[in-house]
């Protein structure tokens, strides 16, 4: 299992979830699985709806779910996965990361600390939901073609 | 022969499902339809019911595109043009109480069935969870039906801005951070000074001459050790203003000039944040709740601001020591009130205190339709230059720098010793002549210049001095207006003479 992660999709989301630091962010990975892995075309960031901590929790409602799926839908994109910041906390999924999770989606955890991003991982919940594993995160170097990406959605 | 509906499945369970997007079930009730879907392909039982077979809550079910959560749920009648579709809601977030775990246990599974603990213990509900050591410091709290466990886990989740670490910020932040407000951030730029503690309670005589943040944050930990306290020691400007006020829910002004009052002010309004508003002179002080989504701001109140030098500051009228004490603590109610959404918040209502009287009156206030920055038609969409706006900005216009007008206290004495002797007027109040005078000065207090100006002679040099400079430069304003020349505002006042020129000059 491998999630490869072009580099201006990787700048939109440190720059969406540095923005959020101290709360945590979170947003929608829209890309297709391919035979040699999964690969991410677009990241989109969401406003955290969560309601009181949002320190430590995240929350992506079903309307800006569907929202998001029907904008990959007219990209030819699928969701493949959420990304989300632990603020000050590693890149780990906690034990309520595992109790909210969706089979088959990459869960890209970014901690955030002191305003910096300190580490990035995937993860994919195991099929009898005992467990997330991690998966291997391919960063793809920018290039001249990239547009910059500033994070704007 | 039932109903058949058709299922939407998601991305992520089709793989359950025999990899259809579409599967069709018989049932009558959204409930029924789901228990066939589930033992047609007993994989997706698990993705969507706990153990104790309840839906989990992160499977959202649509029936023709509404949320059955808000028809009858798993009662929801279907027909057969029905259309039921899965949709996943995600959520997620770090653990609070244990940085570094990674939170998956092997055998989560496989839990033995007893209560799941309460969302006060477990934070599973999106606010904090209570700790037994909380428990026990917030009691008195937690008894109050009105606040209870929900309340202090609001207070606990709450994000409020002091702007100021002074008179009215130091009560303010003192039992915010005692009531359990989870972040407390506070801007300030100054130091202590001596003559703050008379009435800034946060800071000790310790802490003289250093940073007023240092002391506040040293002191507010000692309190509270579990709240979080930023701070931004930093001049608020249109510049950083929203930036700083964005991570808050809640901000509270505690400042003393206009500028940034109106700066607050209208940063709060930008961003939809209410601002508790307060503010002291003498014996005193006013209090309100600016939320232009639920009543007026403070532009509604004073869209314009007075004339400089029309409303003298705290350093300038005095103030009494505990006033801010009071419209501080009285901020904090209107403060907590707002996190914990009862009571009557002091919205739309401006409440007056007079100590010297020992009265509370109260002014209704009302939105003004309009108003530039929260009305009808909103004029003003961003931050603006506040100093200009209150008529700060040093005199310019007139071709003239504020420091062309200005002579400090060393070449004034320097002048005198050479026998360049101007003519010294002194225009603070008779009270402050008592306390310390410079020798040769006149008193011509502030308010009576215009009336006693014929007693100068335009021909020569006059340099006015006040305590710190500012009432004596608006002199310098009015004698300029009226044909004066040879002018000369003393930089700091008699505070500076006193510690620059002559020792032996009290300093108050």
């Amino acid at each position: 299992m491998s999630l490869t992660l072009p580099a201006t999709e990787s700048a939109r989301i440190r720059s969406h979830l540095l923005g959020a630091y101290p709360e945590e962010g979170c947003g929608v990975l829209l890309g297709q699985d391919l035979p040699g892995g999964r690969r991410v075309e677009r990241a989109i960031p969401i406003d955290n709806r969560g309601e009181g901590a949002r320190h430590n929790r995240y929350v992506i409602g079903p309307e800006q779910f569907l929202a998001a799926e029907k904008q990959g839908r007219e990209a030819g994109l699928d969701v493949v996965g959420f990304f989300h910041s632990h603020p000050d906390h590693p890149a780990e999924p906690s034990g309520f990361d595992l109790e909210q999770a969706w089979p088959y989606y990459s869960y890209l955890i970014v901690s955030v600390s002191r305003g910096r991003v300190t580490e990035m991982r995937s993860w994919r919940l195991a099929e009898d939901r005992s467990r997330f594993d991690t998966e291997a995160l391919v960063l793809v170097p920018p290039t001249d073609a990239d547009p910059a990406a500033d994070g704007e959605t | 022969m039932k109903p058949r509906t058709r299922v939407h499945i998601p991305t992520a369970l089709r793989l359950y499902a025999g990899n259809q997007p579409v599967v069709e079930v018989e049932g009558d009730t959204v409930g029924e339809a789901l228990q066939a879907l589930v033992s047609g392909h007993g994989e997706l039982r698990r993705h969507l019911y706990d153990e104790e077979g309840r839906l989990r809550r992160f499977v959202n079910v649509y029936k023709n595109g509404h949320d059955v959560r808000y028809l009858e749920r798993e009662a929801t009648p279907i027909g057969p043009n029905d259309t039921l579709a899965i949709v996943p809601s995600i959520a997620g977030g770090a653990d609070p109480s244990s940085p570094g775990e990674s939170g998956a246990p092997a055998d989560a599974p496989a839990r033995p069935a007893r209560p799941a603990p309460p969302d006060w213990v477990t934070g599973a509900d999106g606010l904090p969870p209570i700790s037994q050591a909380e428990l026990l410091r917030y009691g008195r709290h937690l008894i109050l039906p009105e606040v209870g466990l929900q309340g202090q886990r609001k207070l606990k989740a709450a994000a409020v801005l002091i702007v100021g670490a002074g008179g009215l910020g130091s009560p303010l932040a003192l039992y915010l951070a005692a009531a359990g407000v989870g972040r407390i951030g506070i801007v300030d730029f100054d130091r202590v000074e001596e003559s703050n503690l008379q009435r800034q309670i946060l800071h000790g005589t310790s802490s003289v001459g250093r940073p007023k943040l240092e002391s506040a944050k040293a002191r507010l930990l000692d309190l509270n050790p579990g709240v979080r306290v930023d701070t931004y020691e930093t001049r608020l400007t249109s510049e950083n203003a929203l930036d700083i006020l964005s991570p808050y829910d809640i901000v509270v002004d505690g400042t003393d000039n206009f500028p940034t009052r109106y700066l607050v002010n209208d940063a709060c309004v930008l961003l939809g944040k209410p601002n508790v508003y307060g503010s002291i002179f003498r014996f005193e002080g006013q209090a309100s709740v600016f939320d232009a989504a639920r009543g007026p701001c403070y532009r509604c109140l004073y869209p314009e601001p007075p004339p400089p030098g029309l409303v003298p500051s705290c350093a300038e009228g005095g103030v009494l020591g505990v006033l801010p004490g009071v419209i501080g603590v009285i901020q904090g109610i209107e403060t907590i009130k707002l996190i914990l959404g009862g009571g009557e918040p002091l919205i739309g209502r401006l409440l007056l205190f007079d100590a010297l009287a020992m009265t509370f009156r109260e002014l209704a206030l009302r939105k003004d339709p309009a108003c530039p920055l929260c009305g009808e038609r909103r004029t003003i969409d961003r931050l603006i230059d506040y100093e200009q706006f209150c008529g700060l900005t040093p005199a310019e216009q007139a071709g003239v720098t504020a420091e062309a007008l200005e002579i400090t206290a060393k070449e004034l004495a320097a002048n005198r010793e050479r026998g360049d002797v101007p003519v010294l007027i002194d225009v603070r109040e008779p009270h402050e002549h008592e306390i310390a005078r410079i020798p040769g000065s006149t008193l011509i207090p502030l308010n009576t210049l215009p009336a006693r100006v014929s007693e100068l002679d335009t021909s020569r040099m006059i340099v006015l001095h006040c305590h710190h400079g500012q009432r004596s430069m608006r002199a310098l304003e009015f004698l300029r207006q009226s044909g004066f020349q040879k002018l000369k505002n003393l930089r700091g006042g008699i505070d500076a003479w006193s510690r620059d020129v002559d020792p032996t000059v009290p300093r108050y």
